[in-house]
């Protein structure tokens, strides 16, 4: 199946998990994508695998961005079907609380999608959407 | 360079049990060279971690780890001492597709350190140093009080404006 295929089918199943298929990445860390209506939240599931700094513990920064980044693409890849993933020109991160070996959820906003490069800002959070664990924006390049 | 007795020092530590990060040692990442204020990481290839599994070229979240690990070994690297830091900000840009199979280096650099913030730099690349897949600019808040200030001398400073990163 082609990546086309795969988004059509999971947007009408609703079962965004057969996007693992195509990214191992998904698998690997535990990565989630659920629709609430409208909204699409990607999800990094608890995993003590999956922490950076023993002593708190707190999970890796670069697990939190590997969320902000995926959660980016699929965003676009929901909002436009194309032939392949869009890819990643540049993401800023930043952190603005210790992440915890909890849950960790993700909300894209697309701000400008323009022919070839988007725009998309990124929050995540874990109990509280109002209390962010980190923010990202960066540019995507469309296929 | 290498500074071996710096090197040496923060291996040690960052082996023993209690201080080995567990998502470390999933990626296999390795520490291969250490100096005031640089440090660079081996991550091996890992099928499982690709971000398309057509072209098995390794997600960019693999990349951002290795990255900021190596940014923040930097910054240990400038302060001499284990000590808690945590990432402010991270920037990255893609230059170029990592190739499959190969195993991708992380390098940062401290390139600057005051009382609570460390400033970095840093670059992912695969054979060639020189063409480098992805660029990092990184700032690091230091989390243990007092730490900065005393060791600014081990910072190595960024060269002459529009010289060589070395």
């Amino acid at each position: 199946m082609n990546f086309m295929e795969l988004i059509k089918r999971a947007k009408e199943t609703e079962d965004f998990s057969i996007l693992s298929q195509k990214i191992p990445y998904m698998k690997s860390l535990g990565i989630e994508v659920h629709q609430y209506g409208g909204l699409l939240i990607t999800t990094l599931k608890a995993d003590p695998k999956l922490t950076g700094n023993p002593w708190i513990p707190a999970l890796h920064g670069g697990n939190i961005g590997g969320l902000l980044e995926m959660a980016a693409i699929v965003q676009l890849a929901h909002d436009q079907e194309s032939d392949d993933l869009p890819r990643t020109i540049n993401i800023t991160v930043e952190y603005l609380r210790t992440g915890f070996i909890k849950d960790l959820h993700a909300k894209a906003l697309v701000t400008k999608r323009g022919r070839r490069v988007a725009n998309v800002q990124v929050q995540c959070w874990q109990d509280d959407p109002d209390k962010p664990v980190a923010s990202m924006h960066g540019h995507f390049l469309m296929s | 360079m290498t500074d071996k007795a710096l090197m040496e020092r923060i291996v040690r530590f960052r082996t023993k049990a209690e201080n080995q990060s567990p998502f470390g040692l999933y990626l296999g990442l390795e520490i291969i060279d250490i100096d005031k204020g640089e440090a660079t990481l081996a991550v091996p290839y890992a099928k499982h971690l690709a971000g398309n599994s057509l072209t098995g070229v390794l997600h960019g979240g693999i990349i951002t780890t290795s990255l900021d690990s190596a940014c923040g070994l930097s910054v240990i690297a400038a302060l001499g001492e284990p000590t808690t830091i945590a990432t402010l900000d991270l920037r990255i840009d893609y230059l170029k597709p990592a190739s499959p199979e190969e195993t991708v280096f992380a390098y940062g650099h401290c390139y600057k350190v005051t009382k609570n913030v460390c400033f970095v730099r840093g670059i992912a690349y695969q054979k060639d140093k020189a063409k480098p897949i992805a660029n990092a600019t990184a700032t690091f808040m230091i989390t243990a009080k007092g730490t900065g200030r005393q060791v600014q001398k081990n910072a190595q400073p960024l060269p002459a404006a529009g010289g060589p990163t070395k």
